[in-house]
């Protein structure tokens, strides 16, 4: 008989399995339950990795990837930043954040490990913590402190669980839209150094911040050392398929997740590495047109969501809105059905990305168009009359 | 340009209270706006873009790309034979270029004989107008922007993380 290994079947299979299966069975759904954009990837990049193909680009590259692509992303980060990294020696191309994520926390975490994780969260950092034996150590945010965590609340957590080794940090926020100006990181900063804790800063969003430039954590001082910083092309570029992302850190940390790297993926496709080369020298303006558009459509649906009493705060950055849907249900689920099945919207409900509060409340893509937008804004308004 | 004017230009359909929606901007300061632009011709006019590829009908027409060559002139340029050219009707667009030729007029006519009648008797005839070289435009892939084929449907996976 097959055994599956225990920590593989200790990780909780997702509560929201069989709503996902009655909404990919459903025809004619609008769906705000998506978490990549509704763009294509910009022609030019598409065509350049066309043109490497026809070239013969179909190989292996460096364990590391691309020199050249490291160069680009050394020097952009350098450019819209300041933060310096060294090409050679410091930055890792991996396939996208999700295996970025996955690197570092097996190249840090030994079992037993404590690992913070603010909630609500992206789905995958519990579950990668615990497969590689991590204590997953939940900081829990509210929705009356704008689902921020204050630093006096990091302080208190750090001071409690003592050896907390690793922090992941996820600004601009999936599912919450939330981040944090510098003035806030640098507060978080003082107590991560106070406590020698290591931050893992999944930065995947940092092109869409809204209120305030977004700041990197590895910018604020003494944190580029202990920071791995990981980011990628999927939502800036929208090139999600084309799974390229990257890790900039300590040389220590990028050589020890390059071991890893280098048996479990050996390196990420040539042809999306070359078009994430083409994506970081001559895409600009098309990064700031999607960037405008999802302005616009977070405008539009922060101004509807309040009109129709589903209260939610205007995101800081990424493509989500994290409406309160607790007036009308108590449970985060059984509204997602109830929207789908009697108006065809989709929305992902909140519970499925943990948090004391996350039952009420569900998560809302603006990666889609303005006319769908108010189509489906419409269609929820149906509903939620229906049920007054 | 105005945000407003950017907005209109890709959906002429929006109200002033679509544009409060997506913009920080008061509905009553977005009218004042519009008004201002329609009044001072900045917005000339309110257009809707049909593929009529796509219709079944027999209202087809046919269209011209027209290099015109012409000898300016004096005291008045181009301008003057721009706009005994462009007052035609058939005449839909009419730009003047750098380069080999002078004018580029697209020409619109039901048939391939509206376009030749309006060349050999109203074009290359007029004085002023050295030659002409017609280019019956076969099939519009792109035009202004829009890409005119068929909507594409959403490749992605409905609900997603």
């Amino acid at each position: 008989m097959i055994k599956i290994n225990k920590k593989v079947e200790n990780i909780a299979p997702s509560g929201i399995r069989e709503f996902f299966d009655l909404v990919i069975g459903m025809e004619g759904v609008i769906s705000l339950g998506v978490g990549e954009p509704d763009f294509t990837t910009p022609w030019n990049i598409c065509e350049y990795s066309i043109f490497s193909l026809e070239k013969g680009y179909t190989s292996y590259t460096s364990n590391k990837g691309l020199l050249e692509l490291r160069v680009e992303i050394s020097e952009f980060l350098n450019n819209s930043y300041g933060l310096q990294y060294n090409p050679d020696k410091e930055i890792l191309i991996t396939s996208g954040v999700s295996q970025g994520l996955d690197l570092v926390i097996r190249a840090l975490i030994e079992p037993g490990d404590k690992v913070l994780i603010p909630t609500p969260s992206y789905v995958s950092y519990q579950p990668l913590t615990e497969l590689a034996g991590g204590i997953p150590v939940l900081l829990n945010t509210k929705s009356d402190k704008e689902f921020k965590f204050t630093s006096t609340q990091l302080e208190k957590i750090c001071k409690r669980e003592k050896n907390i080794k690793a922090f992941i940090f996820n600004y601009p926020s999936n599912p919450t839209g939330v981040s944090y100006n510098e003035e806030e990181l640098k507060s978080i900063a003082k107590i991560v150094e106070k406590y020698n804790i290591v931050v893992i800063s999944d930065e995947i969003y940092d092109r869409l911040s809204y209120k305030f430039k977004h700041v990197p954590f590895p910018f604020i001082k003494n944190m580029k050392d202990r920071t791995v910083y990981l980011n990628g092309f999927s939502k800036a570029y929208a090139m999600t398929g084309w799974r390229v992302g990257y890790a900039c850190g300590p040389e220590k940390v990028i050589s020890a997740m390059t071991k890893i790297h280098q048996y479990n993926m050996l390196c990420a496709p040539i042809m999306s590495q070359l078009a994430a080369v083409e994506a970081l020298k001559h895409s600009k303006s098309s990064v700031e047109y999607m960037v405008k558009e999802y302005t616009k459509r977070k405008n539009f649906l922060v101004k509807r969501f309040n009109e129709m009493g589903l209260k939610c705060q205007e995101p800081y950055g990424s493509f989500y809105l994290y409406p309160d849907i607790s007036g009308s249900y108590n449970n985060s689920v059984d509204f997602a059905k109830d929207l789908v099945k009697e108006q065809k919207v989709a929305v992902i409900p909140g519970i499925a990305f943990g948090g004391i509060e996350g039952d009420k409340f569900v998560r809302v893509s603006y990666a889609s168009n303005l006319k769908k937008l108010k189509e489906a804004t419409n269609r929820i308004q149906k509903f939620l009359s229906s049920i007054s | 340009m105005d945000e407003i004017l950017e907005l209109l230009e890709q959906n002429a359909k929006m109200t002033p209270e679509d544009i409060a929606k997506v913009t920080d901007k008061k509905v009553d300061r977005i009218k004042k706006a519009i008004k201002k632009y329609e009044e001072a011709g900045v917005i000339v006019r309110y257009k809707t873009v049909i593929n009529k590829d796509l219709l079944k009908s027999d209202s087809e027409e046919i269209r011209a790309l027209i290099e015109v060559n012409v000898v300016p002139q004096k005291n008045k340029g181009f301008d003057y034979l721009a706009e005994k050219i462009y007052r035609f009707p058939e005449v839909v667009s009419c730009y003047l270029l750098s380069g080999t030729y002078d004018l580029l007029l697209t020409v619109c006519g039901k048939d391939i004989h509206t376009i030749s009648n309006f060349v050999a008797e109203k074009l290359a005839p007029m004085e002023g107008v050295s030659g002409t070289v017609t280019h019956i435009l076969l099939k519009k892939y792109k035009e202004d922007g829009d890409i005119l084929e068929q909507v594409e449907r959403d490749k992605r996976i409905a609900i997603t993380y």
